[in-house]
This record gives C-alpha cells, sequence and structure tokens, in this order.
C-alpha cells in the first residue's frame, strides 16, 4: 500500500497531465476552428481571405434568388444583405424550409477568389417571425432596425430592402 | 375558473415549498420532532399543489380555453387531443411549470420512499429540494406565469409549431426534465451530508439509486432528443453540438461520473468530497443547462423567446443556489476524511481515471459552449464555436475513457496487476485489431478507429459477463456491463454515421439516380390528406440489381394556419442501416427536389442509447441497492417516478 501522500502525488499528476491535455487541445482548436460571424457590410469592409471560413448572416435580398440544375444537382444562387452591402451566395443542396426572399439567414462557408460566397450549409430559424440573433445584431449595427423602436418588422417587408440605402 | 383555480394552487405551492424548505433545514438543528415528522407532509402538499396547478393548465389546453394567453399562442382547436395536452409543456412558461412538478415528484419520492432514511437526514434532504422548488416557484409565479389571461380572447388559437407536433418531441422533454431534475436528488443528498458533516458508505448507497435513475431518464431524454432530430428536423444529422444540446451533454457527463465515483464512496469510503463536489456540479450545470439557454443567454436554434426581466431573475437564482453549494462545500468540505487507501492500479484507480477524464470533456465542452457568449460580451466579437472544435477536443479525450473502459471492470478492489487484466481481453483486443485492419484496407481511418474502438468496448464487456459465473451475477454487475456495451454500441453508430453518403438531386418522375449501391426512381408525387395539414408525397422506388425492394413517401406537409412546411423524411430501417430521404422542395421546373441518404449503423447510435439506459435500470433492481432498508423501500425511486 503507497502512502497517502504518494498516492495523491499520483493523482495530482495523472489530473494534471489530463488537464494539460486538454488545454493543449481546447487552444489548438480555438486557433483552428474559431469561425467568426461577418455580415455584408464586414464582408466588404475586410475581404475576408479566401477559403477562410466564417458565417455570414443577413437577409435573403429580394429578386435575387435563382436555382439552377448541373445534371440532377440544384445549385441556388442568391445575395445575403444588410441593408449597406451585399455579398453573392452560391450554395449547392437543400435549403431549409423556412428560406426565402427576405427571411433572416446565416450561411456557414468561405469566400472564393471571384468576390463570391461559397456555402456550405445554411440555416434558417423554424419560425417565421425569428430573426437570428447575429443577424439582429448587425442590422443594428447597419442601422436599418433597433429593438428601441420595437420589435423588428416582419421578414416580409425585408423584401423591399435595398443595397447602399 | 379552471385556470384561477391553477393559478392558486402553483401560490399554495409556493408557500408550501419555502415552509418544507425552512421547516426541513433548520427542523433537525432545533431537535424538534414536529419538524421531521411535518418535512414529509409538507412535501407530499407540496406536490400535490403542483400537480393541480399542472392539471388545470392541461385542462385548459385540452378543452382549448383562449382566455389562457399560454393556450391562445401555442395551440389551437384544430391541433390534436395528443399535442393539445404536450403543447402544454412545448413553450417557455409551461415548461418550467413541468419542470417545477418533476421537482416536486422528486421531493415526494424521497418523503414516500426515504422512510429507511435516518429522519434528520430526510427532513434536510426534504429542506433542500424545497429550497430549491420554492425559487424556481417564484420565478414561475411572478414573471413567467403561465395562466396568464388576455382580454379580449382571440376565437382561435395561433397553432403549436408544426415540428413540435411528433410523438417524438411529446415525450422527449418530460423524459429528459426528470432526468435533469431528478440530479436535485443527488445534489440535496450531498448539500444535507455537508451540513451534518458526515458521510459514510450508507450516504454512498442512499445516493447512488438517485443519481442512477436521473441518469438512465437523461441518457433515454438525450438519445431521444437525437433521434427526434434525426428525422423530423430532416437534416439526416443527430448531433449538431448546438448549446442546447451541450446543455444536455454536460450534466450527463458529470452525472456518469458522479455514477462511478459513488460506488468508490459505497464500497471503499474514498474520494467523498469528491463525490459532493460531482453531485453539486451536475446539479449545477443541470439547472444552468436547462435556464441559461431557456432565457435567451446562449445563442441557440432551439431557444424560446423570453423577455429580459426573466433573465436576470434566473440568474439570480441560479448565481444564489450554485455559488451557496459551493461556498457551503469550501466550508465543510475538509470535515469529509477519506479512509480507504488503494493502490495506483486497481480498480479505484481506473474508476479516478474515468472521472478524470469524463470531468476533462465536460470543461472543454462547458468552454466551447460559453465561450462565444463571452466573447460577444468582452470583446464585442462575434463568433461561434462549432462542430470542428467539438469533434477536435472531444475525440481525443474520449478514445483513453474507451480504452480504460475495457481494462477497468477486470481490475480487483484495492489493489491490481494490470497484466491478468490484459491477458482476459486478448479476444477484445483481436476484435478490434480486426476491425480495423478491415476497415483501413478501404482507406477509412476516422471510422476504422470508431469501430474498433466500439468492438473493443462491446467484446470486453461481453468477456467480462462471461468470465463471472451468470448464477453468481449481480444485477448492478450486469447493468454496469450493459451500460459498457450500450455505450460501445453508440461508439459503432457514431462511427459508422461517418461512411454515410447524401446526395441531392432533381428527379421528374420516371427519372432515377444512383447511390450507395442502389437505384432511387422517383415514380409518383401526389396529394395527401391531414389532420391539420394538407401534404405532398413522393413515392420513391428503391432497386438493387434491378430488383426493386423498398418503396418511401417523403411528403412535405403545408400547415395553413402558420403558413409553415414541414418535410416529413421518410426512413426505412434494418437495425443496421437507415436509408433516409427527404422531399426537400418542388422547383418550378417541374419534378421534386430531393436528398438521399444512406447511413450505415445510424439506428445503433440510439439503440446503445437505450442498452445504457436499460442497464441502468437493471441495476437499480439489484439487491443490494435495498438490502440494508427496512421493507418500506421496497416500493421505491422505480416505481415512484418511472
Amino acid at each position: 500500500m503507497l502512502k497517502p501522500k504518494r498516492r495523491r502525488l499520483y493523482l495530482v499528476i495523472v489530473s494534471g497531465l489530463c488537464l494539460s491535455a486538454a488545454v493543449g487541445l481546447t487552444l489548438a482548436a480555438f486557433s483552428s476552428s474559431l469561425t467568426y460571424f461577418l455580415s455584408p457590410r464586414q464582408v466588404a469592409a475586410q475581404h475576408p481571405a479566401p477559403g477562410m471560413s466564417f458565417r455570414l448572416g443577413g437577409i435573403v435580398q429580394a429578386g435575387t434568388v435563382q436555382t439552377t440544375l448541373a445534371g440532377q444537382t440544384p445549385t441556388t444562387h442568391f445575395a445575403v444583405t444588410d441593408g449597406r452591402a451585399a455579398v453573392p451566395v452560391v450554395f449547392t443542396g437543400v435549403l431549409p424550409d423556412l428560406f426565402r426572399e427576405g427571411q433572416g439567414v446565416v450561411a456557414i462557408g468561405a469566400m472564393s477568389g471571384d468576390g463570391v460566397f461559397h456555402a456550405d450549409e445554411v440555416l434558417a430559424k423554424h419560425g417565421a417571425a425569428y430573426m437570428p440573433k447575429d443577424v439582429e445584431q448587425s442590422l443594428k449595427e447597419a442601422g436599418k432596425w433597433d429593438p428601441k423602436f420595437g420589435p423588428p418588422p416582419p421578414a416580409s417587408t425585408w423584401n423591399d430592402m435595398k443595397v447602399g440605402s | 375558473m379552471i385556470p384561477e383555480l391553477g393559478h392558486f394552487a402553483l401560490a399554495c405551492a409556493v408557500a408550501l415549498a419555502f415552509a418544507q424548505g425552512v421547516v426541513g433545514i433548520f427542523g433537525p438543528s432545533l431537535r424538534d420532532a414536529r419538524a421531521l415528522y411535518a418535512t414529509p407532509l409538507l412535501a407530499l402538499s407540496h406536490f400535490a399543489a403542483i400537480g393541480l396547478a399542472f392539471l388545470a393548465l392541461v385542462w385548459s389546453g385540452v378543452v382549448s380555453d383562449f382566455t389562457v394567453e399560454n393556450i391562445a399562442d401555442f395551440s389551437s382547436s384544430a391541433v390534436p387531443l395528443l399535442y393539445r395536452i404536450t403543447g402544454v409543456w412545448g413553450n417557455h412558461d409551461g415548461s418550467i411549470l413541468l419542470w417545477c412538478l418533476i421537482l416536486s415528484l422528486c421531493g415526494a419520492a424521497v418523503a414516500v420512499a426515504g422512510g429507511g432514511l435516518p429522519a434528520s437526514l430526510r427532513a434536510r434532504v426534504l429542506g433542500v429540494l424545497g429550497l430549491v422548488s420554492g425559487g424556481f416557484l417564484l420565478f414561475t409565479l411572478t414573471v413567467s406565469n403561465p395562466f396568464t389571461r388576455i382580454w379580449p380572447p382571440p376565437l382561435e388559437g395561433a397553432g403549436i409549431n408544426p415540428i413540435l407536433q411528433d410523438p417524438g418531441l411529446a415525450f422527449h422533454p418530460p423524459v429528459l426534465y426528470t432526468g435533469y431534475v431528478g440530479f436535485s436528488v443527488a445534489f440535496a443528498f450531498a448539500i444535507a451530508a455537508l451540513i451534518e458533516g458526515r458521510i459514510d458508505a450508507a450516504w454512498g448507497r442512499w445516493v447512488r439509486p438517485w443519481a442512477l435513475i436521473s441518469w438512465c431518464f437523461l441518457t433515454g431524454g438525450i438519445a431521444l432528443g437525437s433521434w427526434w432530430s434525426y428525422y423530423t428536423l430532416g437534416w439526416g444529422g443527430y448531433w449538431f453540438w448546438d448549446p442546447v444540446e451541450n446543455a444536455a451533454l454536460l450534466p450527463w457527463l458529470t452525472g456518469t461520473a458522479l455514477l462511478h465515483c459513488a460506488i468508490v464512496v459505497e464500497k471503499r469510503e474514498s474520494l467523498k468530497a469528491w463525490t459532493v463536489l460531482l453531485a453539486i456540479a451536475t446539479f449545477s450545470l443541470s439547472l444552468s443547462g436547462t435556464f441559461l439557454v431557456r432565457s435567451g443567454i446562449l445563442n441557440s436554434v432551439h431557444s424560446f423567446a423570453a423577455a429580459p426581466d426573466q433573465g436576470l431573475f434566473i440568474l439570480a437564482l441560479l448565481g444564489l443556489t450554485i455559488g451557496g453549494s459551493l461556498l457551503l462545500f469550501a466550508i465543510r468540505a475538509p470535515v469529509l476524511a477519506a479512509t480507504g487507501i488503494y493502490a495506483p492500479i486497481s480498480r479505484e484507480s481506473a474508476l479516478v481515471l474515468n472521472n478524470v477524464f469524463l470531468c476533462a470533456i465536460a470543461a472543454v465542452v462547458f468552454t466551447g459552449t460559453l465561450y462565444p457568449p463571452f466573447a460577444n460580451l468582452l470583446f464585442g466579437i462575434q463568433l461561434s464555436v462549432g462542430a470542428p472544435f467539438f469533434n477536435q477536443t472531444v475525440l481525443p479525450l474520449t478514445a483513453p475513457i474507451i480504452l480504460a473502459m475495457g481494462v477497468g471492470p477486470m481490475l480487483p478492489w484495492k489493489r491490481a496487476d494490470l497484466l491478468p487484466a490484459l491477458h482476459r481481453l486478448w479476444l477484445a483486443g483481436a476484435a478490434a485489431l480486426l476491425v480495423f485492419a478491415v476497415l483501413t484496407a478501404s482507406r477509412h481511418v476516422i471510422a476504422a478507429l470508431g469501430l474498433a474502438g466500439g468492438a473493443w468496448v462491446v467484446v470486453s464487456a461481453l468477456t467480462d459477463l462471461f468470465r463471472r459465473r451468470f448464477s453468481t451475477l449481480s444485477r448492478s454487475a450486469l447493468g454496469a456491463a450493459l451500460g459498457h456495451i450500450g455505450f460501445g454500441v453508440s461508439v459503432l453508430g457514431i462511427a459508422g454515421m461517418t461512411l454515410a453518403v447524401q446526395k441531392v438531386v432533381v428527379l421528374q418522375p420516371g427519372q432515377s439516380t444512383t447511390l450507395g449501391g442502389y437505384t432511387w426512381t422517383l415514380q409518383d408525387i401526389h396529394d395527401a390528406p391531414g389532420p391539420n395539414y394538407t401534404q405532398r408525397v413522393a413515392d420513391i422506388v428503391l432497386s438493387e440489381d434491378g430488383a426493386p425492394f423498398l418503396t418511401l413517401h417523403p411528403s412535405r406537409r403545408f400547415f395553413a394556419a402558420q403558413k409553415v412546411i414541414t418535410n416529413d423524411a421518410a426512413i426505412h430501417t434494418n437495425g443496421f442501416q437507415d436509408i433516409y430521404a427527404v422531399f426537400a422542395d418542388e422547383p418550378a421546373t417541374g419534378g421534386a427536389e430531393l436528398r438521399l441518404n444512406r447511413h450505415p449503423m445510424a439506428p445503433e447510435i440510439w439503440f446503445g442509447g437505450l442498452i445504457m439506459a436499460l442497464g441502468g435500470f437493471v441495476s437499480l433492481s439489484d439487491r443490494r441497492l435495498r438490502v440494508g432498508a427496512p421493507a418500506r423501500r421496497r416500493h421505491k425511486p422505480e416505481g415512484v417516478v418511472a
């Protein structure tokens, strides 16, 4: 049998090793896989490097949604706007049920060299009146809506939003 | 009238809960026998009052009383009866009432089943439960009252969110909440022990069944929720590392650690302070999980919208409960001295290792979940921590647990040799190597590692079962082995899912495509009726080598009341593989946009969860957990809570 002191030492060593492994893994993963949220305005100002993954959030701009077929595979083109700038997005896959013009969306993906955002995933909240929190924030910053003046306007009125206003 | 009765019952429940808290906690130190007798009665009447309030709310839902705001906002007379009932807890206010109901049910269960406990310990446990319940009932009554009336009442309710209209979701919240809230009993035992300053093997034996039963429900609840999101959301995924999911995973991780180290307290009277800390941590994580997410502090796709004043109230409650219990722990923990000693290689050490790794995973998940809101608060940047982060950090930490899981149960208590234990595991090792070799041949390294790990856990647990004679096998050993097998089966499922193939296609009726070795042909698109929706159904015929063997009917449902469309995925399972089809859209060009998936091993993910929960219940039925308690405890937790 070991003395309690010795036993405690082993325990401390094992826990310490495990803790440092956890911290190391966390830091490594933080440096490589944190995804930033950018609004179209920030994308226009900062020009994120092509291939860097980030989340793009805003309103699907009215009159921009186009679906084309390459063979049997559908590809959707649309633009995401926050009322100040718009970013063209291309996405191959199934869009969420609530995806429509004027709806708040969050797209996860990266810019390509030609200034088009290639989305791997497009999210829309299940609930027509909902505004994703990040999108809400970026709309506030773009001066399009402030919670002080009541609830956000219904999603359908965002259809009239024009770029650059 | 009925809602007012419910409202009044709720107000009574607040008073009764606080009375239970004060009498239970201070009564035993006054050495007043009346206090000891009064607490169980207070706990029962407190449960009865909340039960009455809850029934009143359910009644308002069933008769579609739209003068109640909660019912008008989240139900309608067109909704089927089952969902008029379950819709009661499908929203913020109602779900908190359900939470309080289950908490008071736990109190009532302790009052009824705790006849074998020392009277002062039982009073203190009930007192702690009463205080916690009182705080949250006060919250329900003041800022989130489900009985609020509106005038004038609308002619028709707004209706239930269509994706909540599903049998999986009808039962997921009660099961999950029972898991969350059940840990309140372990927490109350820990606090009571800190107040009394005494923990012994008997304490471990009292706490373990309660921790075990809530762990079973939590496991079942998580599996149900994951299964629900798999088949309703139509994404074909089962786990998204969303804050809500992490909120359920965190108490599961620490709860699993608690289960394992409570064994050490019971058998060896060691690790006492650590067990108490884990009990506090598990319930604190359950609390913050339920309420941080519900209050909208964490940004989640599942969150209910809530007013900011609710958030503040909840933060204050959480601060009081968690801060208070940790302070008490800091003051009283040194009193709890360990008596059992053990060698570095022993069953105890294996359990310590399990605890260390489970807590490391919990810490990593906690950091990843809470970093985004803190970064936003402190640095004003918006970022998100998604699946890549969790996969990179959690998976490497799970690997040692998987390895140790095979070896641990083979080691005897106190002192062991590693060699004979490893010797017994040759079959498991061979199975793992075989799986790994077969799969690396097809160049799927991650899947190969995962499947090998799953095979290792399952075969080693089976080896452990066969090593002992079945006649002498205790139910708790059988339960433990089942729990490990269930975990291994889940690992197999998760690893198998990395081999999934999927494809998005637009097909005209009559056209076909190939995926995963099958030919998928869209035969027809047609209308079909539904209770409060209309639907478009796609008929997809699958054939292999020209021979059709299966027809799938995924549908798109139109809910007129909410102007919402949902996709109802068609899933065919043979137990080892899911064939999964979603009817995503009807494009303007005609035909159907379909997402087709082939998911190898997917059913094993939830099947494993089921086995784990089953293992827990088998272990609960062990005689040992009833030994040392008078006959009155025979109809205890399993009958009362289940």
